[in-house]
């Protein structure tokens, strides 16, 4: 087995640009879920109408680079005042049914023949990441040291995606520390106090929606941006699925539990990646295909997340006492 | 709990063995495949013609009742596949007009080969053949919805009812159904039973995994005082383990039941469909009505109503409420494995099957109202006919599309659902 | 605190009270809330149905009834929890109909909960704080500059440490609120809905759940809202509450107002005995009777079950 290789792919996805992205996209998700108890199942299609937004304004339309990501940002403002009127007014389930459902109706929309011209159907869109590149200050070469090297493209995408990522956190901390984010974690409690004591929950929770979706959005981007490419499976339910999985790893209703468990995940996805490849592949592991590994990632999250909801609901770093899983 | 969670996991390792079965004997390690569709519908008896690169040939298949085709190749490299395009509908052609593949075969790998068709003389989906008016299409079209509809609703009793007894919105339901599908298969083909008693033997079988799961998981997470959210993100968990065990032993291909597959079908009016569709609906119905009446009618359904109420007031009326609900789930383990074998049998297996239709289960279920045992049924025959109907005006890639903004805009306008009742506050 | 000596307050408002007529809806020297014509229906059943009732400013009145009367959905709807199916209703002369829940809050009638909201994972502190209104980090972009809300917090904090000496509840400020005794948790919520600075206070049911120890001083807080100015409207069953700190009760039955009169001849009057014995006592239950039992259970039930799982 390749020891150096499966060692190096594993650090290094300790801050690649999956954990940037989905480090994003639980942030999001936290604000939504582990402040306010909105089950937004649809980030997804946060980060698929800010990926897409940004490439049909500059591949198909031709505009500046810039403009394209105000239009991604825009879309997702949106999407979540589109999602958010008819469903912040019921109940958590209906909300996640809703939000799977739109963000389902956006990524058939996506791959669609119909609109082909526009999105690219299942190919998607490529050629929109320009704009971003000429503004890299690293001149082209290889940058770090050992096993922690880059390419100055990779290098560039990863610094905007963890200034982005402390942006978002700093946000976090600020507005959670403030009275608004007071208002937030009452609404998870219980809205009718909260409504009582004469704040509008409707608003709130929509100024929610909102951020975490725009926080979100940004994982489209660098996702976009990084693979200079955008197609619409890769905005699909499980991608929901595996954000959630990484809050509640590293804690829900924490600033920085989203980041960790970001970085914990992958790690640990891309080492049993790795160790079962390399196992495949030498002899070791002979009842298993090479493309069954795909496959297993899969099932570890699946059995990760049960485990994690039974033994830790307030995942690594929470606090017991102050689990944000609703166990009213 | 411990206790709980070892047995979950040696339920789950039963089912791997159960599964592991078939990933021996199912599907060559590497091959050719593809699958003919004109305009959604599939297209069989088209000949297909696999030569190396070299042209020597390898081996000729027809397409089946489902469109698909596949060709099991020994050795990996590059080679030729061509239609033959004189055994193509006499409406259809190729797109592009190309009737030549040169696919590369990898090792253990499926390689699908793509051959696009559409309806000759037009590039456009709404190339009318004339043989069929707008109002025979509608009908056609109203049967085809009936039918998903009916498989839906089999799916939705079963989510609902757990969700009215249990609070569970259980987004592995999908994956029960596509248990169902994958055991049917399991006895069907690699067992070689025929279709009907393998069919009943999965409905058994996903009966009595319905039980296992809440007497060895979900019921034991209920005891803990789980709460409802955290149950339904464990559910997601769930449905992600399964569906990727399946992806494993099953595989990424479609597949198709031994029996009843390539039928020829009958002219009643202006509805044509294979006399098994007939057959299905008939059981579906009967089923449904079947569980209706036990519902209304016997102790154990009105105990179950009366614990989908209120299991407060249910278990200090001394209603058994851990009985019901272990009713509840053996029997909507079983009605979502007959969905399974339905829609494997109308459509086609796949190990997303299952997922691919728990958003319309979802819709059907809300649209008629969370909890509510007939406002599942009412909901899920909307849901089913509004998508097929649907594909009149809209492109059949875009029909789920109608019925999940149908579901959003039913949410807006009565969220209740359609049978529900509007909640009564303090 | 106790009433050997009656106070001001007490006095002006029993004074206020003392010629009136004891008829439903008859009408108040001066009413800090006038309902007329309110109607909830819920399918076939009517759950309020209020022709004309007004409550006296600056007096503690108690509503009233047996399980099913509508209390708690006449409630509801006066603080905006539940649409009315008809009916206006006023509020210091504004009209209040169809006014959404937060902004009867803010317009100064605040209300508690049969079942305690308290904010469990919030702590003691912050669910006061939470209370008070106009706190300009309430808003999005205000909050991300502390500079702009922290000497509003502290006057805040001030204030919430006040009350919670007052109500006791000062030692256990950095706790969880979820972690409090039922008793407890009423202290807190009537503590809580003080921040508001009402006019009106709504306690639903403020004694229920309550550890018998706690009553009395729950009891002295109610009371002492009155003192301090404000209005007091409560559901209550315990009668003996009701004629200990009410100035003037409401019956309701059966969703409509049946009658009114100070709490210590109410009890004798013909239809509150017969609206709470039923005009036909010794007739077997009706089927609407049978289903206000079953709906009474339900509610204790509930109840229960909250408690438990709040633990």
């Amino acid at each position: 087995m390749d020891w150096i290789t499966i060692i190096s792919t594993t650090v290094k996805a300790a801050i690649g640009v999956e954990t940037v992205l989905y480090a994003l996209a639980a942030i999001g998700i936290n604000i939504h879920f582990g402040y306010t108890g909105l089950l937004n199942f649809g980030q997804a299609a946060f980060m698929g109408v800010a990926g897409y937004g940004l490439a049909v304004t500059v591949a198909v339309m031709g505009l500046p680079f810039w403009l394209g990501i105000i239009v991604g940002l825009a879309a997702a403002v949106v999407l979540a005042i589109v999602l958010g009127i008819p469903t912040l007014r019921l109940r958590a389930d209906y909300l996640a049914i809703v939000t799977i459902a739109a963000a389902e109706i956006v990524r058939l929309i996506f791959r669609s023949v119909a609109f082909k011209d526009i999105f690219g159907g299942s190919d998607g869109q490529r050629g929109f990441s320009d704009g971003f590149y000429a503004l890299n200050p690293f001149p082209e070469g290889t940058y770090g040291i050992g096993w922690f090297s880059f390419n100055h493209r990779l290098l560039w995408v990863l610094l905007v995606g963890w200034i982005l990522v402390g942006i978002s956190c700093g946000i976090v901390y600020l507005l959670m520390k403030s009275p608004w984010g007071r208002v937030l974690k009452a609404i998870r409690e219980d809205e009718d106090a909260v409504r009582s004591l004469g704040k509008n929950v409707f608003s709130y929770k929509m100024q929610s929606l909102i951020l975490g979706g725009v926080i979100g959005c940004l994982g489209g981007f660098v996702y976009g941006l990084a693979f200079a490419s955008v197609q619409p499976d890769i905005f699909g339910t499980e991608t929901t699925f595996f954000a959630y999985t990484i809050v509640i790893l590293g804690g829900a209703a924490r600033v920085f539990g989203p980041v960790v468990g970001s970085m914990i995940f992958w790690v640990l996805l891309v080492l049993v990646n790795g160790l079962l490849s390399g196992a495949v592949e030498s002899g070791i592991i002979t009842f298993m295909s090479p493309v069954q590994v795909g496959p297993v990632r899969f099932i570890l999250v699946g059995l990760g997340l049960i485990l994690l909801l039974v033994y830790r609901p307030q995942g690594i770093f929470g606090d017991k006492r102050e689990i944000a899983i609703d166990a009213r | 709990m411990r206790r709980a969670v070892i047995a979950f996991t040696a339920f789950l390792g039963g089912l791997i063995f159960l599964l592991a079965v078939p990933a021996q004997a199912a599907a060559p390690d590497q091959g050719l495949r593809g699958s003919l569709k004109l305009q959604g519908q599939p297209v069989n008896g088209v000949k297909i013609v696999v030569t190396t690169e070299s042209g020597q040939p390898v081996k000729e298949v027809t397409s089946n009742a489902q469109g698909t085709w596949e060709v099991p190749i020994t050795d990996t490299g590059k080679y030729k596949v061509t239609l033959d395009v004189k055994t193509l509908p006499p409406n259809a052609e190729i797109r592009g007009g190309n009737a030549v593949r040169t696919p590369t075969v990898f090792s253990g790998n499926m390689s699908t080969v793509l051959f696009a068709l559409q309806p000759k003389g037009g590039g456009g989906a709404a190339a009318d053949t004339g043989t069929s008016s707008f109002w025979t299409q509608a009908a056609q079209l109203t049967f085809e919805g009936i039918n998903l509809g009916l498989i839906i609703a089999l799916a939705a009793l079963g989510l609902s009812l757990i969700y009215g007894t249990t609070g569970l919105t259980n987004f592995a339901h999908g994956e029960l159904v596509t248990l169902g599908a994958l055991l049917a298969y399991l006895f069907n083909v690699t067992f070689g039973l025929h279709l009907i008693p393998a069919a009943i033997i999965a409905v058994i079988v996903g009966g009595m995994l319905g039980y296992l799961q809440d007497r060895l998981f979900w019921g034991q997470l209920r005891r803990r005082g789980t709460g409802t959210i955290a149950m339904m993100i464990i559910s997601i968990g769930v449905a992600l383990f399964l569906r990727y065990v399946f992806l494993i032993f099953f595989g990424g291909q479609t597949e198709s039941f031994s029996q009843y597959t390539a039928q020829p079908g009958v002219q009643i009016g202006p509805i044509s469909a294979a006399p098994k569709n007939f057959v299905a609906m008939g059981i579906e119905l009967a089923v449904l009505i079947i569980v209706g009446i036990a519902l209304l009618r016997t102790r154990t359904g009105k105990a179950a109503r009366a614990v989908a109420d209120n299991p407060a007031l249910a278990a200090s009326s001394g209603i058994n409420v851990d009985r019901v609900i272990r009713i509840i789930w053996t029997t909507g383990g079983a009605i979502a494995a007959l969905a399974g074998v339905m829609l494997g049998l109308s459509q086609n297996l796949k190990y997303t099957m299952g997922q691919d239709i728990l958003l319309l289960i979802f819709a059907g279920v809300t649209l008629g109202g969370l909890g509510t045992a007939f406002g599942a049924l009412v909901g899920s025959l909307v849901v089913g006919l509004f998508i097929q109907v649907s594909t009149l005006w809209v492109p059949p890639e875009l029909k789920s599309l109608g019925a999940l903004a149908v579901l959003i805009i039913v949410l807006l306008v009565r969220p209740q659902g359609i049978l529900g009742r509007r909640e009564r506050i303090g | 605190m106790r009433a050997e000596t009656t106070t001001e307050r007490k006095a002006a408002a029993l004074a206020a009270f003392k010629d009136l007529a004891r008829d439903p809806g008859v009408p108040k020297p001066d009413p800090i809330l006038v309902v007329d014509n309110v109607v909830r229906r819920f399918g076939g059943l009517t759950a309020v149905e209020v022709e004309h009732v007004e409550i006296q400013r600056g007096s503690i009145t108690a509503l009233i009834g047996p399980n099913g009367a509508g209390k708690t959905t006449f409630f509801n709807q006066l603080t905006g929890f539940d649409t009315a199916d008809g009916g206006t209703w006023a509020f210091n002369g504004n009209r209040m109909t169809g006014v959404p829940a937060h902004r009867v809050a803010r317009a100064g009638m605040v209300r508690t909960f049969q079942l305690t909201k308290a904010l469990s994972r919030l702590t003691v502190m912050e669910n006061m704080r939470l209370g008070a209104q106009q706190q300009r980090g309430e808003n999005f972009w205000r909050a991300l500059i502390p500079s702009s809300w922290r000497g509003q917090e502290d006057a805040i904090t001030e204030q919430a440490e006040e009350l919670l000496a007052r109500f006791k509840l000062d030692t256990k400020r950095e706790d969880f609120a979820g972690s409090l005794s039922g008793g407890q948790r009423k202290l807190l919520e009537m503590a809580r809905a003080l921040m508001v600075k009402p006019e009106l206070v709504m306690l639903d049911e403020p004694m229920a759940g309550v550890n018998p120890a706690l009553t009395q001083s729950l009891l002295g807080h109610v009371k002492d809202l009155r003192e301090q100015g404000m209005t007091v409207l409560f559901v209550e069953h315990d009668m003996d509450m009701v004629r200990d700190i009410s100035d003037w009760v409401i019956v309701m039955a059966q969703g409509a107002i049946i009658a009114e009169g100070p709490p210590d001849t109410i009890m004798s009057d013909a239809r509150v005995i017969d609206a709470y014995l039923g005009a036909h006592h010794d007739a077997p239950l009706s089927d609407k009777e049978l289903e206000e039992q079953l709906h009474e259970a339900e509610e204790a039930l509930e109840a229960e079950i909250e408690e438990e799982t709040q633990k």
